[in-house]
């Protein structure tokens, strides 16, 4: 079967040892987590992840199931039609130069300066994961110094 | 009322009609223990020699009985001793409720003298597990514990309790456990099944431990009636279906009949009941029941389509949904039915030798004659629970208990305890190998402790014969490590050092008289019985692991 990349919004009880309990089950059944994001939604005694996972339907739909059977998991969403966004902060610029340049491709794609060095420089961005990857693949001829992703957060259009 | 919470755990296990607990105590449980002197007249407690043999011995309760069984350890090597037997009940989806002391909150993360993350250790081999840091908790948390052990795909629960917790006292007022209704099961599914099963000419129905769990012999009985189709049963579904039937064919997967091996090969439906497709039944997943299609009923979905591509499935309690669907079905007839009961498919015979006559059918034959198959029979792992499951002819529900998921040397002779404990109306045998006996024999104290009357059945070849028998056929009769003659155990005086009378079978005509008397010594006071036999009778049938389940190797040559 066609492997490719899903997102699951997984509604989970804000249990010590949830986050364990989720990973684990990953681990020791062999499906893989491309990217995982935790944390706390309007209800206070419920968590969202959002994880990206890669494989066929039938794995898909075996994820589905297992995690459905973790006491803490309260609902499992394949999300289809989702508004999916990333954020990042990323440090790049090797000198006053590249910091010009990179302020440009800033602009271009509305990132936002964050801190500011005498040769690099910080920005922040959120959007599409696409985005965030030809974000970074213009910012590597500057050399990346430091980047952190949060992970895709997604949630279904109404 | 303001009780401690030690007194909230016992009440706890009073509200869930637990009186019964297997255990052994230690510094983190000393407030549990000292509720139990208290409760004593309410709760037995049964001292095993090891955390592990309590673990099995709640399980084995847990399997005969039906109800949930309940284990209690200290701290640190306490709470890690029942790993082994959590993880076997965890493979077999039985209810337990294990209750493990910890250090105080105040040093939990420190490295505290007995302090293990036993919830840490414990998240792949349970079903749930909880640790309690506020004894407002305490109770819910027992409660919620039990019900989940029991409620859907059933499984052990552990409840990790810091002694403070269990020191600090909270208000208490009991509550009684609600029983939930089972979820309703999908017309549409049932629809789809019932059309299969209405257009096949060749249905055969495999049942599973999830019709013994689920209590659904009596449907599976009716639907097998109503399909007209012959029936066989997993390891863990032995008993599901009454073996004395003329439509059961026999143990279906790696030491399954000839027969039901043809069957799954000939026939156009594959119905089934409560089991997990396990890959010691399947074999190569690509070939099997190729000319088949499948119905999967069970109720926990994610065993449809894990280890088998299955068209139609059916989500639910296996009871509900068979007698929603036995509803259904209009009366077939099934020539192909009456023709795979009627063949003779040669099924393999033990033979003994000069030196050792007897062999384990032979006894195991006997042992279901005298009993009229209506013993508990428990088992250890490997020859030994391949044996007592294809000779015994189970009758009913909840007579076979056995490490079907895990493998467990060692399980036996604690399940077989608490099984008894469970069920002392019935005889209860544990049907051993002499290395999986040499694992745990340490509950042979138990027994005679607590005059706990099993009886304990060795059946020895020096040897640990699975294992020979593998190293037989796949690695050029390079048999490394799995010939004890050196061991030179004394069965009888190791049984009578611990009060246990023994008694050896050597001889075919030695094989009635000592069982009947095992049998009546039994009514009293636990028994051992040394079955001595050739180390080379192998188990047959055999698939190898991985292989089509087509033509079983019925015959080992030993000269080859």
């Amino acid at each position: 079967m066609h492997e490719q990349e899903y997102v699951l919004s997984v509604k989970v009880l804000n249990n010590n040892g949830v986050l364990p309990r989720v990973g684990g089950l990953f681990a020791r059944r062999g499906y893989s987590i491309k990217s995982l994001n935790a944390a706390e939604t309007e209800e206070p005694s419920i968590s969202r992840l959002t994880i990206v996972v890669s494989g066929d339907l039938r794995i898909l739909e075996q994820i589905k199931n297992q995690l459905m059977k973790l006491y803490d998991v309260r609902d499992v969403q394949i999300l289809r039609d989702a508004v999916t966004r990333e954020h990042i902060l990323i440090r790049a610029g090797r000198n006053s130069d590249d910091r010009h340049k990179i302020i440009e491709i800033a602009n271009l794609y509305r990132a936002k300066p964050v801190d500011v060095a005498a040769d690099s420089i910080m920005l922040e961005l959120t959007g599409e994961p696409a985005k965030i990857d030809s974000f970074i693949d213009l910012l590597k001829p500057f050399g990346i110094i430091k980047m952190v992703r949060s992970g895709i957060t997604a949630l279904e259009r109404d | 009322m303001l009780l401690s919470g030690s007194d909230i755990i016992v009440e706890c296990l009073l509200e869930q009609g637990a009186d019964t607990v297997f255990g052994y105590p230690g510094g983190a449980v000393l407030n549990i223990y000292d509720s139990l002197y208290k409760y004593s007249d309410k709760v037995r407690h049964i001292i095993t020699s090891h955390e592990q043999g309590a673990c099995h011995a709640a399980d084995g309760f847990a399997r005969a009985t039906g109800k949930t069984g309940v284990v209690i350890a200290t701290s640190g090597p306490g709470a890690t001793n029942l790993t082994t037997g959590l993880a076997t009940a965890n493979m077999d989806s039985v209810p337990l409720v294990a209750i493990t002391g910890n250090v105080s909150t105040n040093l939990l993360g420190l490295d505290s003298f007995q302090e293990v993350d036993i919830t840490g250790v414990t998240i792949p081999i349970t079903k749930h597990n909880f640790i309690v840091k506020n004894i407002a908790e305490l109770a819910d948390t027992l409660r919620l514990a039990f019900d989940i052990a029991n409620s859907g795909r059933k499984g052990p629960v552990l409840v990790d309790i810091p002694k403070d917790i269990t020191a600090a006292t909270y208000e208490y007022a009991p509550v009684k456990p609600i029983a939930k209704a089972p979820a309703a099961v999908s017309e549409s599914e049932l629809d789809a099944a019932l059309e299969l099963i209405m257009k096949s000419e060749k249905p055969y129905i495999y049942a599973g431990g999830g019709v013994v769990s689920a209590n659904a012999e009596e449907e599976l009985k009716r639907l097998a009636e109503l399909c007209d189709a012959p029936v066989s049963c997993s390891l863990m579904g032995q008993g599901a279906f009454d073996q004395t039937d003329r439509r059961y064919i026999g143990m279906l997967g790696m030491h399954g009949t000839v027969k039901a091996a043809a069957a799954l090969n000939s026939c156009d439906l594959f119905i089934g009941v409560g089991t997990r497709f396990s890959d010691r039944v399947i074999g190569d997943p690509n070939v099997f029941g190729k000319n088949a299609k499948f119905i999967h009923i069970d109720i926990d979905p994610a065993e449809f389509n894990k280890n088998v591509e299955v068209g139609c499935t059916v989500k639910g309690d296996v009871k509900e949904v068979l007698k929603a669907l036995c509803d259904k079905i209009s009366q077939k007839k099934c020539a192909w039915t009456d023709e795979i009961i009627a063949k003779d498919f040669g099924e393999p015979v033990q033979k003994g030798t000069e030196e050792f006559p007897v062999t384990p059918q032979a006894v195991i034959e006997k042992l279901d004659e005298l009993t009229n198959g209506q013993a508990v029979i428990a088992t250890e792992v490997g020859q030994n629970q391949m044996w007592a499951a294809q000779y015994y002819k189970y009758k009913e529900p909840r007579s076979f208990i056995s490490s079907g998921g895990l493998g467990t040397m060692g399980f036996g002779l604690g399940a077989a305890l608490g099984a008894k404990v469970g069920r002392p109306d019935k005889t209860v045998v544990n049907i051993a190998g002499d290395g999986s006996f040499a694992m745990n024999l340490n509950e042979l104290i138990t027994a005679s402790a607590h005059n706990i009357p099993i009886i304990e059945m060795v059946i020895n070849n020096n040897v640990l014969g699975m294992v020979r028998q593998w190293q037989r056929l796949f690695y050029n009769k390079h048999f490394s490590q799995t010939t004890l003659d050196a061991r030179h155990i004394d069965y009888v005086k190791l049984g009578e050092s611990f009060g246990i009378q023994t008694f050896v079978i050597n001889k075919n005509e030695d094989i009635e008289p000592i069982l009947s008397k095992a049998l009546e010594i039994s009514k009293n006071a636990p028994v051992m019985i040394e079955v001595r036999i050739d180390r080379d009778i192998n188990v047959l049938p055999m698939i190898p692991a991985g292989k089509p389940v087509i033509d079983p190797i019925t015959e080992i040559d030993l000269e080859a």
